[in-house]
């Protein structure tokens, strides 16, 4: 746990200096992209890594935050500051919503997948609909910078704002691997007869991992919201948010600590030389997402992180698989 | 401690268990026995919340636990084990373990620390950080075992935990379930393999066809005509004593 | 209240596009019920056969429903090598994997048709586009009537399939029980790869179908695809009869929905039946427990 701990501290206080280290906008805002997926990812991680309840829609988490904390600032006039935690129990609750309704029935797999998917499906409908979110024309923030409106001027705030997610996300998750809630979770994930029979509520423990799952989404919609100050429904509620938050953690490593982070890096590294070999053209980088996707599940299903750490492990003549 | 009272289940039209009225005592060695599809791991089921009786109750420690999901049961102090051994394949065996010591300990270091004397108890100290997944059916057995009793249980229901282990293997684990015991946990358990529950029970129920059939000491059991047919089938009681061979009809 | 003469049109429409959801689903439901997998990639399998019947149209002048022949069997032998070559391949038989690998397969048919064919949605106009019949209480569009009749005969012509070939009798025997039929001498790899070709070959007929009065776009298969999932549901996972009873269920709902709740909000009632079903009984109206 110390050795993963000082790993964090490590990796945040590296990333900290990027804004006075790269010159280039360019990458500074790459590391910054990258860093939010890896929020989104490590959420997806929570649910579907540690406690293997697939979501197919973290969209209706991430989309909730969003305008969450979007139609708080906006038709309410309340600050993004304290609409942010707002936005996150907002997502938290629609998580909790979902979960209540698919675990208590006993979805699993496939089914809950498809659950969840309809779930981020009807949620684009109504923000499609109602008057509230903008329907489809979509929620314009106004422009007023200044860090108490947590509007950055400079990019740099944004930056130290998303690295301070990423780092409550992995300090989350460190707790979540040396916690009892962690332990029973996994113990869901790998048999729900066994955990029942050893005493673990099975719906009380994936009724708070997918709560906390979508609070931490829902914060990673509300930074979303104040970042480009622009939603609509295919944005907020869309499959492409879904998509990447499960494949983040899927190409990382499902269920570790750094995976997601990891995933994201590396699918954003794919994205930019995808672009770099074939221009700005639209859907070929999401294209080489899915090739990547199935590529993953057939050769390398621990992941990027869990290749490395088998790899490591038997380069340091470590012996025992990890 | 538990009491059994005309517990019934069915499937469809199939009666799984007929009406079963059974105890086990405080400190003992129970064992139930029966031959193949008599009902005795349905009945387990029951007891333990993963099948709720369609009529009858079950008193555990004076209260009843009848319909009570397995999580709460688990909490009051009865554990069990698979038959079919479901391991976190995934997990060390330290961590298997530790899921169970997590019931009573919120602590993740003194769970860890509670496992490891566990398995050591078990005879699994040296298998601790192996993945579950890689063990051997005796390890996967023992496991069970060990997770169960990581619970702190009160009672502790043993289904098959014998089954498909060679005679040393059954030698060693019936020893680890004496001394279970000796600690101060009731056990009650279902074995297919008579020759273990000789040597382990003072009181053997006999199921057959989800009917109980007989109840004794393991020597009365073994010459109860009623057991012998239901192991061996009808006649065969009245065939062994007439010493008219038991082979007759194939 | 509605007028009769409204309500009754809306509900022709209603099961003629019922139909063809019906049809969708019933590709749907054979691969559920033989591989026990769900197939994200259905929908984008539904675009790109779209396409395919767009571009025959386009290019060679082939009209939509003279390109059934065509399209129908090459899209079964891309069903049957997508089954065959990636999905058996990539999954390693894992349940959670099939899941993710025909999610990616969606994810790639997709993307490369965004960056081929642009997001732009395109038709095609045949001369009988715009052509209606006259029902005696309703008037409805060529087309529709059309693929109302196809899609009943592409299920009645799997049914024959399924009932009288010793195909179907393998792919049942194998739906049924999986070591059975291989103890038997099923081959059981070649099945899956039949049956996963037979389902996409029924999102084919569907695009032939579909296109002389639907449009085709990158995204058109997600317009379908949580639709056909919620037929299948509502029919019961790998039934048949389920599908076709539940497609025109879903056709008629849609358009009375639509009807009063208005187009963008009429959809939210498909989903609400789809998340009630899962819920409440997520075996269907004619599905058996697993």
């Amino acid at each position: 746990m110390r050795r993963q701990l000082l790993a964090i501290v490590a990796f945040l206080a590296a990333m900290a200096l990027v804004p006075h280290l790269v010159g280039s906008e360019f990458w500074r805002n790459w590391v910054m992209m990258a860093l939010f997926y890896a929020l989104l990812g490590q959420a997806w991680n929570i649910l579907g890594g540690y406690g293997g309840q697939f979501s197919f829609g973290h969209a209706a988490f991430f989309g909730t935050g969003a305008y969450c904390s979007a139609i708080l600032h906006v038709h309410y006039g309340v600050n993004p500051w304290i609409a942010l935690p707002a936005a996150g129990m907002a997502a938290g609750l629609v998580g909790a919503f979902i979960g209540f309704l698919s675990f208590r029935y006993g979805l699993r797999g496939s089914y809950f997948a498809l659950v969840t998917l309809a779930f981020a499906e009807v949620l684009r409908i109504l923000a499609n609909t109602v008057p509230i979110t903008g329907k489809g024309v979509g929620l314009l923030i106004p422009l007023d910078p200044g860090a108490a409106n947590m509007q950055f001027a400079d990019r740099t705030g944004y930056f130290y704002l998303i690295l301070a997610f990423v780092g409550l996300a992995l300090l989350l998750t460190l707790w979540l691997e040396h916690s009892r809630f962690g332990a029973r979770l996994v113990a869901v994930r790998e048999n729900e007869d066994a955990a029942r029979a050893l005493g673990v509520d099975v719906f009380r423990t994936k009724l708070a991992a997918i709560t906390l799952s979508g609070a931490l989404a829902g914060l990673g919609g509300s930074y979303y919201a104040q970042l480009f100050l622009y939603l609509d429904p295919g944005i907020a509620y869309g499959p492409a948010i879904s998509v990447e938050a499960l494949l983040v953690p899927i190409v990382g490593g499902m269920g570790t600590l750094f995976g997601p982070l990891l995933g994201s890096f590396a699918l954003h590294g794919v994205s930019e030389l995808a672009k770099l070999a074939f221009g700005e053209a639209a859907g070929l980088d999401l294209a080489l997402y899915g090739v990547l996707l199935v590529l993953m599940v057939m050769f390398m299903p621990n992941g990027l992180f869990g290749m490395g750490r088998t790899t490591l492990a038997r380069l340091l003549g470590g012996g025992r698989d990890a | 401690m538990l009491e059994v009272e005309g517990v019934s289940k069915s499937f469809g039209g199939l009666r799984a268990v007929a009406d079963v009225t059974m105890r086990v005592e405080e400190g003992s060695i129970t064992a139930l026995i029966g031959p193949n599809g008599a009902g005795k791991t349905t009945l387990f089921a029951t007891i333990s919340g993963f099948l709720r009786p369609d009529a009858g109750r079950v008193r555990f420690l004076g209260r009843d636990i009848a319909g009570l999901p397995p999580e709460r049961i688990c909490r009051l102090g009865l554990a069990r084990t698979f038959q079919i051994v479901q391991p976190f394949a995934g997990l060390s065996v330290r961590e298997n373990i530790a899921v169970g010591a997590h019931l009573h300990r919120p602590g993740r270091a003194q769970a860890l620390a509670h496992a490891e004397l566990i398995g050591r108890q078990i005879g699994m100290g040296r298998m601790l950080d192996q993945p579950a997944g890689a063990l051997t059916i005796a390890g996967r057995k023992r496991l069970e075992l060990a997770r169960a009793l990581a619970t702190d249980p009160k009672l502790l229901l043993l289904d098959e935990v014998m089954a498909g282990l060679n005679p040393t293997e059954i030698e060693e684990i019936v020893t680890v379930v004496r001394r279970i015991r000796l600690a101060g946990v009731t056990i009650l358990l279902i074995e297919h393999v008579m020759q273990a529950v000789v040597s382990l029970a003072e009181t053997t129920w006999v199921l057959s066809d989800g009917v109980l059939i007989a109840r004794g000491s393991p020597a009365e059991i073994a010459a109860d005509p009623k057991v012998v047919e239901a192991y061996l089938g009808r006649g065969a009681a009245a065939r062994l004593a007439g010493r008219e061979g038991g082979a007759a009809r194939a | 209240m509605v007028e009769f003469q409204i309500l009754l049109p809306a509900i022709l429409n209603g099961l003629t596009t019922g139909a063809v959801y019906a049809l969708i689903a019933l590709g749907l439901t054979l691969i559920y019920g033989v591989l026990h997998i769900i197939n994200f990639a259905h929908g984008s399998l539904l675009m790109l056969a779209m396409y395919a019947v767009f571009f025959l149209h386009a290019g060679l002048g082939i009209d939509p429903y003279l390109a059934l022949p065509v399209v129908v069997p090459g899209f079964f032998a891309l069903g049957y090598l997508l089954q065959r070559g990636v999905i058996a391949r990539a999954s390693h038989g894992r349940d959670e994997n099939i899941l993710l690998v025909t999610l990616g397969v969606s994810i790639v048919i997709e993307n490369l048709a965004r960056y081929f064919w642009r997001s732009d949605t395109r038709t095609i106009e045949t001369p009988y586009s715009f052509e209606t019949v006259d029902l005696g209480v309703a008037f409805i569009a060529v087309p529709k009537v059309v693929a109302f009749a196809g899609a009943l005969l592409v299920t009645l012509a799997l049914w024959w399939v399924m009932s009288r070939t010793d195909l179907g009798r393998a792919i049942r025997a194998l739906a049924k029980e999986r070591q059975g039929a291989r103890l038997v001498g099923i081959d059981v790899d070649h099945i899956f790869a039949m049956s996963f070709g037979i389902g996409t070959a029924c999102v084919a007929a569907a695009a032939c179908l579909l296109l002389p009065s639907f449009y085709v776009s990158p995204g058109v298969g997600h317009t379908f695809v949580l639709i056909a999932f919620t037929v299948v549901v509502l029919g019961g996972m790998g039934s048949f009869a389920g599908a076709l009873i539940g497609g025109l269920i879903i056709g008629v709902t849609e358009s009375l929905c639509g009807l009063y709740l208005g187009e963008s909000l009429g959809q939210i009632g498909i989903f609400l039946i789809f998340i009630a079903i899962l819920l409440f009984r997520p075996t269907g109206l004619l599905g058996h427990r697993a």
